[in-house]
């Protein structure tokens, strides 16, 4: 199976990730060849095959609705790039 | 006192022959010596002699734990308070974490100490330590070569006896792929027998945390401090953590070994599997029978594995966004940019591949092609695993196909360098434990066995790598130079 640039763009755009304008054609060729080591996946027959997210078939634990954490927002913002009266800033989103 | 074990290290500690504090200054001075290796991300020295001071003191009282005054590494995917943590990335180049893993705090209530942070490939995404941030690891055993990956750093630093003992993690073989190519013992644990939790994502069905040593004696150590529940880490499992050394020494008499047939197929190296057949022949001389086993399965866990790692990554490398923590870009535009630039400028090649693979199997459309089909043949696989260990206590089979290659031959071709995870994240898939130990040597680069078990089975793991380690000696021999 192969992909173009243009789907290796909207890719990129899904995922919010740059690639430079030179390396597209690169990450085409890339992924083409991993989606044909992945499309061997289609030949064997998984009609009825349960599939499986946790080896030991797991189920999400739950935990009691108490208080475990205390506020800790002045040391996780500290290692913010920039932050203002407690506030994570970003660029304009609204004009 | 870099040759020794960490029993033989406890021991000295404790008879005064030598402090912490020196034991602690030999292995700064050894990697500052041997820097060119570029194991370490972070030489974290001040904390380090801290801690061996307050060891020292501990030792002095009679107070100690089972790691007081030793030192060791942790890779730099765990999150260590205060130290930075990079995951081997330029988006974490900043990255000062605010909390310690549980892995982490383990260690420290342990009492050992903390010689610094080790390079990886870039989020865990590699198979040979060159996606890092930070360069190539350079292999001890032969300096044009890898170490291997993702803990490409740890498994040189424990060859190089840079450190007594490290961490590591393995999400498809990155714990047992570096050990062997760099001669040493490395155990990837069952999943969720050890806590994930400050140890930084990449495929969390798949990422588990584990020892690398010397031995396999080391390993159990280390492992017994590692493991155990953890109410932080949501897939942590609840059970009981038996005791690894009890069983160090337990006969292998009668020990049923399965050699899947698949792992032996005319493709292998002749040289690799002549190595490996003579490792598995000791084990007959200690009364182990050999049984041949097939897994028709296990030719599509490349596949499903870069789906479902993929996947995953690309979900958890989403929080990589410019705006909570880590790389943020120069005069971004609007947020859209913010993010685009952000993540585009601080992540690696590799890691964009992987980012963009996942996101396409996940992608309206595709989900059901990729992603559900992996997951199916996940359960096939692990179904091969099962109906295997039903008949055999244990597999054996290489690692690796072949030894260290050298730095640079594979980067150009993404596919090779994932052909070469074969032998080893089929285990990651079905999450069954499974180990590396040094089983020979190919024109003097190392070569490893693996030995992959039932689930929670790293006691008998452990005590069947003791034993051939007991009438072996690959895992005493040094790279030239690092004596």
């Amino acid at each position: 199976m192969s992909l173009t640039v243009d789907d290796v763009k909207k890719i990129a755009h899904l995922a919010r990730l740059g690639i430079a304008q030179q390396d597209f054609d690169n990450y085409t060729k890339d992924l083409s060849g991993v989606l044909d080591l992945m499309t061997q996946m289609g030949n064997l027959d998984t009609v009825n095959v349960k599939p499986m997210a946790h080896p030991l078939d797991q189920m999400q634990r739950l935990r009691e609705d108490a208080v475990t954490e205390t506020d800790q927002r002045l040391l996780f913002q500290s290692i913010a790039p920039q932050t203002e009266a407690g506030l994570y800033l970003v660029p304009k989103v609204i004009d | 006192m870099h040759n020794k074990t960490l029993t033989e290290l406890a021991a000295g500690l404790r008879s005064k022959q030598f402090s912490s504090v020196e034991l602690t200054q030999a292995f700064l001075q050894r990697i500052n010596q041997y820097q060119a290796l570029n194991a370490f991300v972070t030489v974290s020295a001040d904390v380090a002699l801290q801690q061996a001071q307050l060891a020292d003191n501990l030792l002095a009282a009679g107070n100690v734990g089972p790691l007081t005054g030793i030192p060791v590494a942790q890779k730099d995917i765990f999150c260590t308070q205060g130290i930075k943590t990079s995951c081997g990335s330029k988006m974490l180049d900043n990255f000062i974490a605010p909390y310690d893993a549980t892995v982490v705090s383990k260690f420290n209530q342990a009492g050992a100490v903390l010689l610094g942070k080790l390079n990886m490939d870039e989020f865990a995404m590699g198979s040979s330590n060159e996606t890092s941030y930070y360069g190539a690891v350079l292999n001890p055993w032969d300096t044009d070569c890898v170490p291997g990956g993702s803990s490409g750093g740890s498994a040189a630093a424990v060859a190089a006896r840079l450190a007594p003992a490290v961490t590591g993690t393995d999400t498809g073989g990155s714990i047992r792929q570096p050990a062997a190519l760099c001669g040493i013992t490395g155990l990837k644990p069952t999943y969720g027998r050890v806590s994930r939790y400050g140890m930084i994502a990449y495929a969390s069905s798949l990422d588990q945390g584990g020892p690398m040593t010397r031995n396999a004696e080391d390993a159990a150590i280390l492992l017994q401090i590692m493991a155990g529940f953890d109410p932080k880490d949501s897939t942590s499992v609840d059970t009981p953590v038996p005791d690894y050394s009890a069983g160090l020494n337990d006969s292998l008499h009668g020990l049923k070994i399965g050699l899947p047939k698949e792992f032996f197929s005319a493709d292998l190296d002749s040289s690799m599997a002549a190595t490996i057949q003579a490792a598995i022949a000791e084990f007959q001389q200690l009364g182990a029978e050999l049984v041949e086993v097939s897994m028709p399965t296990l030719n599509l866990a490349i596949p499903a594995y870069y789906v479902i790692a993929s996947a995953e990554c690309s979900s958890n490398l989403s929080r990589y966004d410019g705006v909570r923590f880590g790389y943020r870009c120069q005069n971004p535009q609007d947020l859209t940019d913010l993010y685009t630039r952000s993540r585009g400028e601080a992540f690696g090649a590799e890691v964009k591949r992987r980012i963009l693979m996942g996101t396409y199997a996940l992608s309206a459309g595709y989900y059901d092609a990729y992603y559900l089909k992996a997951q199916q043949v996940r359960r096939l696989i692990s179904e091969d695993f099962k109906r295997a260990l039903s008949e055999v206590d244990v597999l054996m089979g290489p690692v690796t196909p072949g030894t260290a290659f050298k730095i640079g031959e594979k980067t150009g071709d993404p596919i090779q360098m994932y052909l070469s995870d074969i032998y080893t994240i089929a285990i990651n898939l079905a999450g069954l434990p499974a180990m590396s130990v040094p089983a020979g040597f190919i024109e003097g680069k190392p070569v490893g066995l693996q030995v992959i078990g039932d689930y929670f089975s790293e006691p008998r793991l452990l005590n069947i790598a003791h034993r051939f380690q007991k009438v072996t000696d690959y895992h005493l021999q040094v790279p030239n130079g690092f004596d």
